[in-house]
Parts: C-alpha cells; structure tokens; sequence
C-alpha cells in the first residue's frame, strides 16, 4: 500500500490494463478451447463429390487457376471399354473414328487405345484436361459413368474459399480431411491406389 | 403370418434390387483375352502435411524475429528485410492461403457451425498474432503479414491524412469485420477471401478485377502508406484492440522525450500522437456535459445501428444461397426461363423437396435477423465511440506511438536523436 501511494494514479491505470490483458488473454484462450475441440491435427482439402456433380461445366472457368484444378479422372474399374463411348463421342457421331470432328471433349484430352476387339482403353491426358465435364456428362447418360470430376490436389492452390466452391450450383464441394481427398462415385475407393500415399506407407 | 411372408419377400426383393444397382453397369466390365492389365487410378496427394506445421513453426519464428528486432534492437532495417522474407515465404512461395486475417472466419465458422472441423494450423495462424500483439504491440503487421509487407514497400511519398479523414475510412474496418463474421457465422460465404485483393499478385494468377483492386491499392499506396492496412483490414481491429492493452510497445525514444519534433513527420501512417499539454485544464461543468451527451449518444448510436441492421437483414441474406434458391422456386417467371439456371437442375436432381428448401432458407433469414442487429449494434456503436473520442482531451506530454493505430515500423526510431541510457540506469 505505501510503495503505491506515492503515485497511486498510475498504478491504478496499470492494474485496469494488467485486468483486461488478462480477460483478454483468456477469452482468446477459450475461442482456442472452443475451436479446438473439433480441431484436426492435419490440413482439410477441398473435394468434389460426384454423386452431385451436375456437370454445369463451372469448375473450368470459376478456379483461380488460369487451368482449372478440376480434372476429369478416369475410374478403370468402372469402364466398360465401350467402342461407342458416350463420353468420346458427340452423340450424333456416325463413324467411330478419332476424328476431331466426332470428339466430345474441346481440347482433346481423351486418348482412345484400342485392346482387343470390341473394347477400347480410354486415358485422360490430364495436362489438357480443364475440367468442363462435357465427357462426364456423356459418360454419365450412356455409359457406366467411370469419368468423374475430381479435384486434382497436387494442383489445387487449396484455397481458404474455393471459387469453385462457392459457384457450384449442386453444393457439390466439401472439405474434407487430406488423407482421403478422393470420392468416386458408385465405387469403393480401396481398388485405386495412390502411389505417393504407398511410398509414405 | 401373411403379413410377414409380405415383408420378408418385400426385404428380399429390395435388397436383390439394392445389391444389383451396386454390382450390374450398365456395360459390365469386359473380360480380357489380350492380358491386358488395367491401368490404376491415380490419386495424386496434397501438399505434404509436414509443410503446413513448419509454416506455423515460421510463423512463430517471424513474429519472435520481429518482435526483438522492434523492442530491443530498434532496427529498421531489419524490420525491412524481415518484411521481405515474409513476403517472399507467406505470399510468394506459400501463395497466400491460410492467412491470418482470413482465419477470421474460419474460426468463426467452427464457432457457429458445428459440423466444419478447423485444421489445427488455422486455429494458430488466427492466435499466435493475437497473443504476440496483446504482449507487444502490432509487430504481426510491421514485417510478418506479407500484406502489410508488399504495401510498406510501396510507401514512397506518404501524405498526411488529418485526423477527421483517417477516423472516418477508419470505420471500414469495423464494418468489413462485422459483415465477415456475419457472412462466415451463417454459412454463406466467406467476404474477407473473396475480396482479397493481392493473392492474385502472390500466385500470379489474378482475375481483372482483383488485379485492378491490387493496383489500385498499390499505387494510391504510394501516397496512402497502407491503405488496405488502415482502411480496410478487418483482423487489423483485432489486433488495435489488442495492442492497446499491449504490455510492452515500441517507443519512438530509446530514453526520455526531448520535445525536439524531429520524429513529427516520419510516421507515413499518421500514427504518433502529438503532445497535448493543456495549461488550463477544462472546467468540471464542461466535463460533465460531456459525459452525459456521450453517455446518451453512445447507446443512441448503437440502437439505431441495430435498428437499421435489422430492417436490411433480407438485403444482407441476399448472396446466400439457400435464400437464393428458395427464391427462386417461389419466382414463376424466374423458373421459366430456358435454359434452365444450373441451381434448379441440380435442385431437381438432388430430389429434395421444396418444403425443406424453404424451411432452410426461412432458418438462415431468422439468422440474418439477429445477426443484423448484432452487427448494426456493433457498428453504431464503433460509431459512437469514435465520435466520443473526439470529444475528450487526452493529455500527453511527450511524442508517443498511438498503440492501437501504430504498425511497429519502427521508422520515427531513426528519427529519435537521444542516445539509449547506459544499461546500469535502465529501468
């Protein structure tokens, strides 16, 4: 009490400051409590579930990216190996041959191998995919729908807001946990693999 | 006993129709002759998760740098080559995503929403700024935010603002902050992200408008020193608030206060406070007429702030989706025009009915209500402090760094011409 009195207008100030410091301190504190409760120890991505995909054709022109990280992701497993792909072909093609002209997809991004009569391997060079879904929506109408948008996350900037996120007309995209960033649609996800995740064990 | 034969043979026959959904495509996948093997699938992985903890760890190590650098070495250049680093590491080469002042809605979303899970380094990127603040003053803004960062750089030939100005863009802040959280808190979008104007510039890749946004904050930045800093940036009202209570602070003198004006001019953020030392201190019955008029305008504010928030609720819930499609369902004229908007589809194909859409679009409005109130409260209240302010004289006697407005640049302390005390006489 005496060492105060000397100059008891400026320790009362101090005490006010050191008062709210402190309030303030563990109010931030229970915001941290609050939150952490439902916290996750690693990071989330965003994730396109194609079970409400429409296929509008939004991911290739609403991604920051200049080339959408929505790429058209091929499920072999699903694949019928159709020689008449609804997902190749324009619907009123009549030959079926590689000819730009009969191609569904704008950049010509599918590659159509022939494996054994009648079936033929479909690959998507990614590199030239922009995601506009033209050939999931095909694949989707008359075929078995192995061709799914994903967001390709070695791409993905993993914005705090996804612009394509916040476009989608079918509320399609999720954050979701990284370690499983992929959904495929009508399909366990068990029989794809990826080879990073392997080599990491 | 017929009435369980029926539900067993219906049980049946649902699960055969189910299972046959799941295993039949429609072109079932060939057998192969040829050996072909089936290529896999590739899932390529994210960004290694390593990497999001080390940045936290930079973070931490940014703002410890900084702090030292600003309090005990009261150098400006270092102050400058750290704000260098930082924009080279959090905006360059980290391109931006997740950044403090966008944490903000994060944690405000994990707040109201209980279903969104906050990674951890959010959580630490929204705190560790905070809590570095609260101890030592907004060192966060000074060289470890790589917005502050890119426009400290352009500061070439700050102006003085005046004080009526800087209180008035000054308000921008506290509105941004309360329309972010209010749009995070319900769900509907995150504004701080969407109108960041210089992620573009980190990743290269800005659309026009966010570039010609960028532009316009960095060449007025010449004249402005850190507009967006001052004017606009909504986490920077935490950390005033923050600051204020700060326990240690950059001071412009390394000792005592000479009163010799050299400092006056080198702050470009009109941050010092000037020496008012009032002979004549104002009459008591002055005084108290002031108390009264603030103490009833004050509230006024803040009601009338609610009161308008309140009434533009509808306006607000607008950009929101749900409300957006319940709109539309209930618009005749909008649902016949071809070809049909991409929300109605996929409405249609989700399968969900009206009724639902309408009683979620109903729920996020009953939201927007309160939350109007809440922010127009909130604002009108900002408000009313600020204008209270200009009402009350506080006394000072020496040049001292406006604690909530200072950025610890740490600029007016080359300016300073006393000489540290020798360290036996330091307090």
């Amino acid at each position: 009490m005496e060492e105060s009195a000397d100059n008891p207008k400026i320790d009362r100030r101090k005490f006010l400051v050191t008062g709210i410091r402190a309030t303030i301190v563990a109010g931030i504190g229970g915001v941290a409590v609050l939150t952490a409760r439902k916290t996750l120890a690693g990071q989330t991505v965003w994730q396109l579930d194609p079970a409400k995909c429409i296929q509008c054709g939004r991911c290739a022109t609403s991604c920051v990216l200049a080339q959408s990280a929505v790429r058209c992701t091929h499920v072999y497993a699903m694949c019928g190996y159709c020689d008449l792909c609804g997902g190749y072909f324009k619907p009123e093609t009549k030959t079926l041959t590689t000819g730009a002209e009969n191609q569904l997809c704008p950049t010509n991004a599918i590659r159509r191998k022939f494996v054994e009569d009648p079936f033929f391997e479909y690959t998507i060079d990614e590199p030239l995919c922009i995601g506009c879904g033209k050939c999931v929506k095909g694949c989707g109408a008359f075929g078995n729908g192995s061709l799914q948008l994903q967001v390709r996350q070695n791409i993905c900037v993993h914005c705090n807001e996804c612009s394509i996120a916040r476009n989608c007309p079918a509320d399609a995209f999720n954050r979701v946990p990284a370690s499983k960033p992929y959904l495929f649609k009508g399909f366990e996800q068990g029989n794809t693999k990826d080879k990073n995740r392997e080599d990491r064990g | 006993m017929k009435k369980r034969i029926a539900l067993l043979l219906m049980t049946i026959l649902l699960t055969v129709q189910f299972l046959d959904v799941q295993a039949v495509q429609r072109f079932p996948k060939p057998e192969f002759e040829s050996g072909y093997v089936q290529p896999e699938t590739l899932q390529p992985s994210p960004r290694a998760e390593l990497l999001a903890v080390m940045d936290l760890v930079v973070l931490a190590a940014a703002l410890a740098f900084i702090t030292w650098l600003v309090l005990k070495k009261r150098s400006r250049m270092g102050v400058f080559w750290t704000s260098l680093f930082s924009l080279a590491y959090f905006g360059f080469y980290r391109e931006g995503c997740i950044c403090s002042i966008g944490a903000i809605q994060n944690v405000t979303l994990a707040l109201f929403d209980s279903s969104y899970v906050i990674p951890l380094t959010v959580i630490g990127f929204f705190i560790l700024p905070l809590v570095s603040t609260l101890f030592f003053g907004r060192t966060f803004c000074a060289g470890v935010c790589p917005f502050g960062a890119m426009q400290d750089l352009v500061a070439f030939k700050p102006q003085r603002m005046g004080v009526r100005l800087n209180a008035v863009l000054g308000l921008i802040p506290y509105l941004y902050l309360g329309l972010a959280v209010l749009y995070a808190a319900t769900g509907t979008d995150f504004v701080i992200c969407r109108y960041d104007p210089f992620v573009g510039i980190f990743r290269f890749d800005a659309s026009l408008g966010m570039f010609l946004f960028a532009g316009i904050l960095l060449i007025s930045g010449i004249f402005i020193a850190r507009p967006y800093c001052r004017f606009l940036c909504p986490y920077g009202v935490l950390l005033n608030w923050m600051s204020r209570f700060s326990w240690r602070h950059l001071t412009i003198t390394p000792a005592g206060c000479i009163q010799c004006r050299l400092c006056e001019n080198s702050c470009p953020y009109d941050a010092i406070d000037m020496p008012v030392t009032e002979k004549n201190p104002e009459e008591r019955p002055v005084t108290l007429r002031k108390l009264i008029l603030i103490s009833l305008l004050v509230p006024l504010f803040a009601l009338f702030g609610g009161f308008t928030g309140s009434q533009l609720h509808e306006t607000l819930a607008g950009v929101n989706g749900k409300v957006q499609l319940a709109r539309t369902l209930l618009d005749t004229a909008a649902l016949a025009v071809k070809p049909e908007p991409f929300e109605i589809t996929a409405y249609k194909s989700s399968g969900k009915p009206a009724s639902q859409v309408f009683a979620e679009a109903t729920e996020v409005l009953r939201q927007f209500y309160t939350g109007g109130w809440i922010l127009g409260c909130f604002v009108g209240l900002v408000f009313g402090i600020i204008l209270a302010r200009r009402l009350i004289i506080s006394y000072n006697a020496d040049y001292t760094p406006n604690k909530g407005r200072c950025f610890s640049c740490a600029r007016c302390v080359d300016y300073c011409p006393v000489t540290p005390l020798p360290k036996e006489e330091r307090i």
